[in-house]
């Protein structure tokens, strides 16, 4: 027999699952999850999750596209090749800005798409959750909870009538 | 923790005993009939996962043999030279460009809508935010055959990217034509990512039903192994706003870039600071239109009525008539100031558009573009679903025929009379150009066999019961016909 990953319970709506998160999270439990269809609103602060650091990532890459597009274009066009264009001066903020706004948003994005992926650890296409015959539910109308057996609170009696408790059903074990 | 962690779940805030809030008018219900959680998921998936329907094999056969135009006429062109598009003094902007900023117009919708609605909170986007992203990237991908092959020596394209070369030479960055480069590959990119993070957590749908090896592995490969975990969803959803503003500033300076090509010239009828916000204007107009004009016939040959109801096509109705005044208020503007600024070219211009050789095509993008929307100041045309798709499609035309009066007559005629000319299109022009209406209509309909049509996990978040504190005490929702009820206040 696999080692257990954890304990999986099934609830009906997102209003149980913010119920349940927040008891939970009251109860000290630290290496759990919650998997729902959609994102539910509070459900993160609910669980106690801090704010996403994603911003961050989109700022440094921001800059980056701002100033990168400003030294490429001025090396391009002021400094390795001069270019005299109406006799305009070689190197100006002002005429590549359009090229540099551009690189803001091109870069910032680049920024937020692989910065979400990487602090999400994905592509990860294999997962113990998968295992779980219910977890499909969760890309349906499925509320589930998993609780790592990892968890320094984690029993399996105590859990599953935790669990029971808050209204959850369907508890099974995930196997690793 | 646990006593304060009841007192958050049970209980409204005490603030709302003591102000006794009235119930604010309901905003009219996005999805009709009680539609559940499941419905939702079934509904859309099973518009990929059953067989491909009658129609769709006869519209699909149609449109692979119009978008085969495409790449006849282009090998003709590579193989003969760029005067088959009919490009002749004075005219060397001819039919092609014109179809540039047509279809790059066609995108802003698309963006517009997941973009901008999305930062505004219009909850009505959600439905139909998937399939106009979609008009969105596929009217860049048309939109970029024209100037790519306009250059020429197409061989030689890849000069325009800041990439050393044999000569040791750089793109020249103070042309527009150069910043359009940056803009139009900066829109494809953001424009294709953002829709892919969008469809990702529904590709996760896709792959949970999948009963086939090929959709498992298909989908499977395609939804990144993603597990619509909460701890994942904190990050998705913050960088999906992120984006979404960036977006939002794609949205005012793609079109606004665009313009730059013709307004730091010195033609006559292009020289004009109003060009920007014109341009911007202009383009999410037709994309509106060109989403109407989708979205009507999807929304019976799928039986969507309960996703994309009346009320979404009031929405959508009413922003095009918005965007449609601002249009209607540049072309009186425009002439207001080539008769204020006192030059007389621009006067001759602005004259010759109305009435001189392209006259037809003015009149014909004045009444499609500023009478038509008219219609939908009226409810009973906005129910009226063939005559909206009939507007829709004549404010494409109206706004094709705008990009050929702003290109073709001020090149026609300008300066000097000794040099004017009348623009024909060749039959390469034409073909092409209803190629890549062909081209557009493929990869529509490739999109809507293959992958989510609609945004499962979005438009599950926008029902009632999607809040987590839904049918609480306090707790306003609305019934089926949008009245306000429980509460309980």
């Amino acid at each position: 027999m696999s080692k257990v990953y954890g304990i999986l319970a099934e609830f009906k709506t997102p209003h149980d699952i913010y119920a349940a998160a927040v008891k939970l999270r009251a109860a000290g439990y630290t290496r759990w999850d919650t998997f729902t269809p959609f994102p539910v609103h509070g459900l993160d602060k609910a669980m106690g999750l801090p704010r996403s650091k994603v911003p961050f990532i989109v700022l440094a890459c921001g800059l980056a596209g701002f100033f990168g597009a400003a030294g490429m274009v001025w090396f391009m066009d002021a400094y390795n090749y001069p270019l005299v264009v109406g006799g305009k001066p070689y190197w100006s903020p002002v005429y590549p800005f359009p090229v540099m706004y551009e690189c803001v948003i091109l870069l910032a994005t680049f920024g937020a798409f692989f910065g979400q992926f990487l602090l999400n650890l994905l592509p990860r296409y294999h997962h113990p959750v998968f295992n779980a015959e219910a977890f499909a539910g969760a890309s349906d109308d499925a509320f589930l909870v998993v609780i790592e057996a990892r968890d320094p609170r984690y029993n399996e009696a105590g859990t599953r009538e935790q669990l029971e408790a808050l209204g959850g059903f369907n508890i099974t074990l995930v196997n690793e | 923790m646990i006593a304060e962690a009841e007192t958050t779940v049970a209980r409204p805030p005490e603030v709302l005993a003591r102000v006794q809030p009235l119930a604010s008018p309901a905003r009219p219900t996005l999805v009709l009939n009680k539609r559940d959680f499941h419905w939702i998921t079934d509904k859309v998936c099973g518009i990929v996962e059953q067989p491909a329907p009658l129609w769709w094999w006869i519209c699909a056969a149609v449109a692979a043999m119009v978008a085969s135009f495409v790449p006849i006429g282009l090998f003709y062109l590579v193989s003969t030279g760029i005067g088959v598009w009919g490009l002749r003094p004075p005219e060397f902007w001819g039919w092609d460009i014109v179809n540039f900023v047509f279809w790059v117009g066609i995108a802003h919708a698309g963006t517009m809508i997941s973009s901008v609605l999305c930062l505004l909170r219009q909850k009505w986007r959600t439905a139909i935010s998937r399939t106009a992203e979609a008009t969105t990237i596929f009217g860049i991908m048309c939109a970029g055959i024209f100037p790519a092959f306009h250059v020429g020596r197409v061989w030689f394209a890849w000069w325009l990217f800041p990439v050393p070369n044999s000569q040791s030479t750089w793109p020249n960055f103070h042309s527009p034509l150069e910043w359009d480069v940056f803009a139009v590959n900066t829109y494809l990119t953001v424009s294709l990512l953002f829709w892919y993070m969008g469809m990702v957590p529904d590709l996760a749908t896709l792959r949970d039903r999948a009963k086939v090896t090929w959709r498992k592995y298909f989908y499977g490969i395609l939804a990144l192994g993603w597990r619509n975990s909460t701890r994942h969803w904190r990050n998705y959803e913050m960088a999906y706003l992120v984006i979404a503003g960036m977006a939002t500033s794609l949205v005012v300076s793609v079109s606004a870039i665009v313009s730059a090509d013709f307004a730091s010239s010195l033609q006559p009828g292009w020289h004009t600071a109003i060009f920007p916000p014109y341009f911007v204007a202009g383009a999410v107009f037709c994309g509106f239109a060109m989403v109407l004009a989708l979205l009507i016939p999807l929304r019976s040959l799928f039986k969507l009525e309960d996703v994309i109801t009346q009320y979404h096509i009031d929405c959508v109705c009413k922003a095009t008539l918005a965007i449609g005044s601002m249009v209607a208020y540049v072309y009186t503007m425009e002439f207001f100031i080539a008769w204020y600024g006192g030059n007389l070219f621009e006067v001759f211009t602005f004259i010759n558009r109305a009435f001189g050789q392209y006259a037809w095509a003015y009149w014909i993008m004045l009444s499609c573009n500023v009478l038509s929307p008219q219609l939908f100041w009226f409810k009973k045309v906005r129910r009226n679903l063939p005559l909206v798709f009939l507007v829709a499609l004549l404010i494409n035309l109206g706004m094709w025929c705008e990009r050929f009066v702003i290109i073709v007559t001020s090149l026609g005629n300008d300066f000097l009379p000794s040099s004017w000319g009348y623009f024909t299109p060749s039959v390469v022009d034409i073909f092409t150009f209803f190629g890549t209406l062909g081209m557009f209509g493929l990869l529509f309909l490739l999109f809507i066999r293959f992958l989510p049509m609609l945004p499962i996990s979005e438009m599950k978040h926008v029902l009632p019961e999607a809040d987590p504190h839904f049918g609480e005490r306090g707790h306003i929702t609305t019934g089926a016909d949008g009245v306000p009820k429980g509460g309980g206040l």
